[in-house]
């Protein structure tokens, strides 16, 4: 069973349509999550504002992407916008506006609970300390902020590399629908290979995944010492 | 620093709205013949993992009955073809919303479907097919009540049982794929989908069996075209007209569906030529 599982996984140019898909995959995950990032970044700021208005519209965003699951903003800026306004974006361009929509909404909040979870303390004790206004910024807060983010901003980096699998539905050829257009050629001759393909999708995902979500780790050891 | 963030919240709502302003820049809705012509390339839709139908081989070319149909299509009209990975929950979305110009994969037709899309003329029938373990084989619709049938989101299957069976528990599934797998896996009791699909797939998995060959009324399969694209679909059937003369079905039957379904099927019994079914 192994064998012909194998047989299937070497067969043609198998492996390298799947590494061609797991590009794919990153190629998504990187872009939106930079992208994520970056808006998040400028989000969360945003977000300690005290008018209401923009409390209003940042809490309309964040509940937004909470409450509508991935699958449906994917629907509804593919065939949606297409439908309604003509605005035909390819299915890459598609899934990059929705997970930057998210991510970055997702990070905004991140970023905004790390920056009021400082204590206005710190500031002052700056200040006390005779250091100037871009001194505190510059070693007491942002450094604290950096710390207390990290770890969530790398949990939502592995939760978009896996949710990238999604895009399939709006015609995206990715790593795991590489694997089904695969198990499905070859489901008659080696019926058995499923598993065994998906096993390889899952040892894909891992090497991704898993290295990102050392950092942390790593991170936090450097900064104790 | 607060006025640092104002800056970036007007920035920001910048950014957005430039966004939605770039993805404006799109092109015209239903695309007719002619502008298929001057773009060169026509668009077609099909399963990428429906073996023998559409499906991508090992070397990630397109295969199968459905897609050897789609290549000739876009050689008669002298402009190259762009094949789009389609699934059957998304199949009339591709359409309505333009994302294809043709949908060719399997789409059988069915009154509900024919008020959001045009069918051109038939190129294939079938009927539903049920297939379950030989352990608890099920042989008539009646042995279903009260248990677990697997059918994929967006077929034949899935709306013929909801309606005429409805004490049947579906169990649906987004892909063929994670159907005929749950099947295995022994997650329902049976599954149905189209009955070429069954056959094919019960011949190559022994403990399974086909109990019911044929349920529901006989379909046909015909390629869908935006509602209104008229000149598109008059394309279609004047092709599937003309290809009549060689026996065009026949010789696809031959190259994508024979080896699959051997000596089980009779090529009549599911091919259509000409548009035309008696």
């Amino acid at each position: 069973m192994l064998a012909s599982a194998l047989g299937v996984l070497f067969k043609g140019r198998n492996l390298a349509r799947l590494l061609g898909g797991l590009w794919v995959t990153l190629r998504l995950s990187a872009v939106s999550i930079l992208l994520s990032v970056a808006l998040g970044l400028a989000l969360g700021m945003v977000m300690t504002l005290r008018s209401p208005i923009i409390r209003a519209l940042t809490r309309l965003w964040l509940e937004t992407i909470r409450i509508v699951p991935q699958l449906v903003l994917l629907f509804i800026v593919y065939f949606g916008l297409a439908r309604a306004f003509n605005l035909q974006l390819s299915g890459e361009a598609a899934a990059v506006v929705v997970f930057v929509f998210w991510g970055a909404g997702e990070m905004g909040d991140l970023v905004r609970g790390a920056l009021t979870s400082i204590p206005a303390h710190q500031r002052e004790s700056g200040a006390a300390l005779g250091l100037t206004r871009w001194q505190i910024n510059r070693y007491v807060l942002i450094p604290q902020t950096l710390r207390r983010l990290i770890p969530q901003a790398i949990n939502l980096a592995t939760r978009m590399i896996k949710t990238t699998s999604l895009v399939m539905i709006i015609g995206v050829v990715e790593v795991l629908k590489i694997s089904q257009q695969i198990i499905d050629a070859s489901r008659y001759d080696a019926p058995q290979a499923a598993v065994f393909i998906y096993g390889v999708v899952f040892l894909m995902y891992f090497m991704v995944c898993w290295p990102i979500s050392l950092l942390p780790g790593r991170l936090e050891k450097r900064w104790k010492e | 620093m607060r006025k640092f963030v104002k800056v970036l919240a007007l920035a920001l709502s910048l950014a957005l709205s430039l966004l939605f302003a770039a993805a404006a820049l799109a092109d015209s809705r239903v695309r007719t013949l002619q502008d298929i012509k001057d773009s060169g390339t026509l668009v077609i839709g099909v399963f990428s993992d429906k073996k023998p139908f559409g499906y991508v081989d090992e070397n990630g070319d397109y295969q199968g009955y459905d897609v050897y149909f789609a290549r000739r299509l876009a050689q008669d009209l002298g402009v190259e073809l762009k094949l789009v990975s389609v699934d059957a929950p998304n199949r009339v979305e591709y359409l309505t919303s333009a994302k294809v110009d043709i949908i060719l994969a399997n789409f059988t037709v069915i009154p509900a479907r024919a008020e959001v899309v045009d069918f051109a003329l038939p190129y294939m029938k079938v009927a539903l097919g049920v297939v379950s373990p030989d352990s608890a084989l099920i042989t008539t619709a009646a042995q279903l009540a009260g248990k677990t049938l697997i059918v994929s989101k967006g077929t034949t299957a899935e709306t013929y049982f909801a309606e005429n069976h409805p004490e049947v528990r579906l169990l649906k599934f987004d892909t063929y794929t994670e159907a005929f797998n749950a099947l295995l896996d022994g997650r329902g009791d049976a599954l149905s989908t189209d009955n070429t699909e069954v056959l094919a797939w019960a011949l190559e998995n022994p403990g399974f069996t086909v109990g019911i060959e044929s349920l529901g009324s006989l379909d046909t399969i015909a390629p869908a075209v935006q509602k209104g694209n008229d000149t598109v679909r008059a394309y279609i059937d004047e092709e599937i007209k003309a290809l009549a003369a060689e026996n065009f079905f026949h010789a696809d039957f031959d190259a994508t569906l024979k080896d699959v379904y051997g000596e089980a099927v009779n090529p009549d019994s599911l091919v259509v030529e000409g548009g035309v079914t008696e």
